[in-house]
């Protein structure tokens, strides 16, 4: 991510402190993770310690610090979807992208995150990509569905 | 400033408003347990160790002394079954990370609490805040902090400034109560330390 582009987030914000949390979530929309060079920078226009931020980024699951893919998917593991067989489109997605729940895959293409609800309970098992929510899946129908991804 | 009294353990004891109770019961002598206390820092509440029965209006509970305001009238118990009871439950908690921790083995003792009730986990780091809070607070440098949260949260040195200014002053190693820090810095210094900042120059 371009430092200029750090600084215009800044700017937009009008350099407040107090808008640190709403920096972060734009920073990670638009670049999908947390670059050290860009936490320093937050750290330096806001006058905030390194600490404060590292602490607010490692809280939040919302943020990360490892480059994140182009596409998260996230497998709902909640009851509903636990009892309707999520763990066996959790292990076709697992197959399928190489990747453990948590990991990022080495092109950047996929990340992988289990959930414990989406609220969409009656369409479980239930898969999110990108916020584009597939119900009623199975591990035959999710491998259709991530091939279309790259 | 208006005077306030109140009771600890029995004794008369007079304090200034805005005293906590435990500054009131250690200007008088009384002793209370602490681990997160330290007088030159904020009252932080981390420990719980220093929690005290209160009475007032006939009702009785428990606060955690190093950040209840004094009031007038308090009727404060420093040891009770129930203080001592529940006393011995964080001490195990905290034990089960740090068993082997100086500052926890004679209360340890004192109260009866058994080192091994609970499952190990081995952190070591209590959560006290001791050194994250020295360094914000009283060194201004902000080098050590927290990091993750819940089960998770441990402390975490920003390399690049605890590589500048860890080296001479170090005055937090002191305050652990069970030596996380010092391992944290090692770990800090092995990983993440540059090589041309792995020896302080003689010049400083």
């Amino acid at each position: 991510m371009e430092m200029d582009r750090v600084d215009q987030i800044i700017d937009k914000h009008e350099c407040e402190a107090s808008s640190l949390i709403q920096i972060l979530l734009d920073i990670q929309s638009e670049n999908r993770w947390l670059p050290k060079e860009a936490l320093e920078k937050v750290a330096e226009r806001l006058q905030v310690p390194l600490t404060r931020i590292q602490h607010i980024a490692t809280f939040y699951k919302a943020f990360s610090l490892v480059p994140k893919g182009r596409h998260g998917i996230h497998v709902c593991l909640g009851t509903a979807c636990h009892v309707r067989g999520a763990k066996r489109v959790l292990d076709a997605v697992k197959d399928l992208t190489n990747i453990k729940p948590g990991e990022t895959d080495l092109d950047l293409k996929f990340s992988l995150e289990t959930v414990n609800c989406l609220g969409c309970c009656a369409l479980g098992p239930v898969v999110e990509i990108d916020g584009k929510v597939y119900g009623n899946t199975a591990p035959a129908m999710i491998a259709d569905v991530i091939k279309n991804y790259d | 400033m208006s005077n306030i009294t109140l009771q600890i353990d029995g004794k008369e004891v007079s304090a200034k408003e805005g005293m906590t109770v435990l500054e009131a019961a250690q200007s008088v002598g009384i002793f209370i347990p602490t681990l997160c206390h330290h007088p030159s820092l904020e009252p932080y509440g981390a420990c719980r160790l220093c929690l005290v029965e209160l009475e007032s209006r006939g009702r009785s509970r428990l606060v955690v002394s190093c950040i209840y305001p004094v009031e007038e009238g308090l009727v404060v118990k420093t040891r009770s079954e129930k203080v001592d009871r529940i006393r011995k439950m964080i001490l195990e908690l905290l034990l089960s990370h740090a068993p082997d921790a100086f500052d926890l083995q004679d209360l340890a003792e004192e109260y009866g609490a058994d080192k091994y009730r609970f499952e190990k986990e081995p952190s070591f780091c209590v959560h006290c805040g001791l050194c994250v809070r020295y360094c914000a607070e009283v060194k201004q440098k902000k080098a050590i902090g927290f990091i993750n949260r819940g089960t998770q949260r441990e402390i975490s040195f920003i390399p690049e400034i605890a590589a500048k200014e860890c080296w001479n002053c170090k005055e937090c190693f002191p305050l652990c109560p069970t030596e996380a820090l010092q391992a944290a810095f090692v770990l800090t210094k092995a990983l993440a330390f540059s090589s041309s900042s792995l020896e302080p120059s003689p010049a400083e």
